[in-house]
């Protein structure tokens, strides 16, 4: 085992960029005026408000419920009173519904006292059914609701929990301080995880560029439990699930098909760390932790945030924006989403706020493809970006789904590597809508 | 700061270094130290017929080429490389011509950078070896000092002047009119007869190493084209060293290193899978040893690359990278 390579094959090498806030330790953000909890912040059926305008709501209370099995609901991130339910800028660049609250001036911002059950003595359905009822979703970005991960199928043969702690983007160092600081919460939510899901085996990745968060697993490692801790080869997407799962197991996803397929179930370390404060403080998901970084922010932090928080103010809190901040990214730079406002809250899967400066933001020019192959030896999941390029270009969007366009995960390493600076993963992200569209059309 | 002046672009938000300039100046500099070789063996003329061939590349991409694309350094690449390919006491106007044409014909005709299917340099050679074959052929003996110019060299266009009958040879037409092989040492340092840029193996060897190295050709393409050389010149030498050349003086002798190191790596004429650069160095190599060996030609490396770049869509449509977590072949359900 130890002797194989802990890697997958192609991805790329883009500076690392972690040292703003490698050696910065979480701290507590103040308690912003106003939250805005949109109502569709994981990936599912957006949840249904239960409050209305005036009412007043103590923090960690439920706002908005669940819509379906595939949804999760929302709670209040401070004690406030509902200050309206309407549009606000979203992170994805529209505007969505949310529930604005008007939070108390000089509260203690205590929530309600609760009953916190004990774990062990709860079947698997009533440990899915808590975790969703916390809101607790993948805090690594994607946002899927954990408690539909944690409930595979009857008839899936799982044998390996897996905890990514890649964090494979540059610039953020979330995870790392999640591992560096709160290892025992990580352990606790792994030990959930397994006796939820019934598996005996788990495995913790991690890239070796953060040797003090493998230190600290592996010094809280639980000795009843077999859990190994793997440091992985530092190369992006080394954090996307299929790699992972590739280079701990050596096993490849079908395409189309879910980790579960080959036996596995994917947890970031943030959502893991999450499931055990359910257990833990009985407190929902109602805060999270965020790297404030780039050279456009004064003061780079790794922050503990309460959700619904406006960019805007976490930057405040950051120092403010220096005089040449240009650009404001959700997420990490190679698949984060740039944002146009300040008023943009902050949502449970936003893993790093990005603050580029003018001089990191740099537009260089386009040319013609001149078919290097360098996108193809890029390209994590062996597709031909320099074709379907070309067909995008064209509107031939047909013809890409033939050459696999859905298996793209829009890691975007052919645009990083692409001398001609052509935007291909922008062109798939463009034609996967396009085809949508078509495809509904035809449908209708 | 208000959010007005948020700059918002698509990700990924983080660019590498490469960049479609850099790799064709990196090209045209790696090729610097060639032309330097090819003027030390042959003289002020070698560099005269080199610099009328990239005068002639880029006048025409300035006048017909798209704003700027002078900036990209691919017509200098044609120029440099169709100038090396030529005799050293070449007519300049011919040379200027040659790279007129591999611009125009061999590439803005296609619409420009990226667009055409076979290497202009070549392209622009092939034109001048139908139109002008005595010319072409006609080596300088060797025998002139460094500053002396053949008096063909300045003739006029189309006026005819009196061809230069004293001709030297070159290693490959001593080997195939008189089969005298040449010495090894003198292939690879260069003092040897043949075109402009036939010259040190050696250096070749080290400008393509480099470019290979930086990533900016795929090593894969002089790899397979030196492998199958060998082997296959390799195989017919066991069975009659009297009849074929060894493998060694097969692989240094004419246009086979600059060729395999800097005419079938173009990347715009070149396959763009791994598997598919691999088999296109093979073509290129078998085609090589068939042409000079039984071709009427004494030299094959020029055809070999051209007839190669045409099977290049082929060779990407056949070698399709297989997709992760799917069968090799297996199309999207």
């Amino acid at each position: 085992m130890a002797s194989r390579r802990r890697t997958f094959r192609h991805g790329v090498h883009p500076p690392e960029l972690k040292e703003l806030t490698e050696k910065e330790a979480i701290r507590r953000m103040p308690f912003p005026d106003e939250v805005v909890l949109p109502l569709s912040q994981h990936t599912g059926a957006p949840a249904k408000p239960i409050v209305s305008e005036g009412d007043r709501v103590e923090r960690g209370d439920k706002v908005a419920a669940a819509d379906g099995f595939i949804s999760s609901p929302v709670h209040a991130s401070a004690s406030g009173t509902v200050a309206g339910i309407d549009l606000w800028p979203h992170p994805d660049g529209t505007y969505k519904p949310a529930v604005r609250i008007a939070v108390d001036r000089y509260s203690a911002q205590a929530p309600r006292p609760r009953i916190v059950p004990r774990w062990e003595g709860l079947s698997p359905q009533e440990i899915v059914q808590a975790v969703q009822e916390a809101g607790v979703v993948g805090l690594g970005g994607a946002a899927f609701p954990t408690h539909v991960k944690l409930s595979p199928p009857p008839d899936t043969e799982l044998d390996a929990v897996i905890i990514n702690g890649c964090e494979c983007e540059p610039y953020l160092t979330t995870d790392h301080h999640i591992m560096a600081e709160y290892p025992e919460r990580v352990h606790m939510g792994l030990r959930i995880m397994m006796h939820t899901l019934g598996v005996e085996r788990a495995m913790i990745g991690i890239e070796k560029n953060k040797p003090d968060a493998i230190e600290a697993i592996r010094a809280t490692l639980p000795s009843d439990l077999n859990v190994t801790v793997h440091p992985l080869t530092v190369k992006y997407p080394q954090g996307a699930e299929k790699m992972l799962i590739k280079a701990l197991l050596g096993r490849e996803v079908p395409s189309g098909k879910l980790p579960m397929h080959v036996g596995a179930i994917v947890q970031n370390v943030g959502s893991c760390a999450a499931i055990a404060e359910v257990f833990d403080t009985g407190l929902p998901l109602i805060e999270r932790i965020v790297t404030v970084t780039g050279l456009g922010v004064e003061n780079p932090s790794n922050l503990i945030v309460p959700v619904g928080t406006k960019v805007g103010e976490l930057i405040g809190a950051c120092g403010g924006l220096t005089e040449d901040a240009h650009e404001i990214v959700f997420g990490g730079p190679m698949m984060g989403a740039p944002q146009s406002s300040l008023d943009t809250p902050i949502l449970k899967g936003v893993t790093g706020v990005i603050v580029l400066a003018k001089q990191e933001t740099k537009t260089k020019e386009s040319y013609n493809c001149i078919r290097c192959g360098h996108c193809l030896d890029a390209c994590p999941v062996f597709l031909n970006p320099q074709l379907l390029g070309m067909m995008a270009r064209a509107d031939r969007y047909e013809e890409m789904e033939e050459h696999h366009i859905w298996d793209c995960m829009l890691c975007g390493c052919c645009s990083y590597v692409c001398p001609s600076n052509i935007p291909l993963s922008q062109l798939f992200q463009v034609s996967r809508t396009a085809l949508q569209r078509l495809k509904a059309r035809s449908a209708a | 700061m208000s959010s007005s002046r948020l700059l918002v672009t698509a990700s990924p938000h983080l660019r590498g270094p490469a960049s479609t300039p850099k790799i064709m100046w990196n090209v045209v500099g790696s090729l610097v130290p060639v032309v330097a070789t090819a003027g030390y063996f042959f003289g002020f003329g070698a560099l005269l017929v080199i610099a009328a061939a990239t005068l002639g590349a880029l006048l025409t991409e300035m006048v017909f080429g798209s704003k700027g694309s002078l900036g990209d350094g691919s017509a200098a690449i044609t120029g440099l490389l169709l100038g090396l390919t030529l005799p050293p006491g070449f007519p300049l106007w011919m040379s200027f011509l040659g790279g007129v044409v591999a611009i125009a014909f061999g590439k803005l005709i296609f619409g420009g950078l990226g667009q055409n299917m076979f290497n202009p340099a070549l392209l622009g050679r092939a034109f001048l070896q139908a139109a002008f074959p005595v010319a072409i052929t006609t080596w300088p003996t060797g025998e002139e000092g460094w500053w002396n110019l053949s008096p063909t060299q300045a003739s006029l266009p189309l006026m005819g002047a009196e061809v230069d009958t004293v001709t030297g040879a070159t290693p490959l037409g001593l080997w195939k009119f008189e089969r005298i092989a040449t010495d090894a040492v003198d292939l690879l340092t260069g003092a040897i007869g043949g075109s402009a840029g036939e010259t040190s193996a050696v250096v070749i060897t080290i400008c393509g190493g480099y470019l290979a190295l930086r990533n900016f050709l795929n090593w894969r393409i002089p790899a397979g084209i030196f492998l199958t050389v060998f082997v296959l010149s390799g195989a017919l030498w066991l069975i009659d060293a009297g009849r074929y050349p060894s493998p060694v003086f097969m692989l240094f002798s004419g246009g086979l290193m600059l060729g395999a190191w800097f005419m079938a790596t173009d990347m715009v004429t070149s396959p763009v899978t791994s598997r598919g650069c691999w088999i296109f160095g093979a073509g290129i190599g078998a085609l090589v040893v068939l042409i000079r060996n039984w071709g009427g030609l004494p030299e094959g490396v020029m055809y070999a690359i051209l007839l190669m770049n045409a099977m290049v869509p082929y060779l990407n449509q056949w070698t399709q990278p297989r997709v992760f977590g799917t069968r090799l072949g297996e199309a999207a359900s």
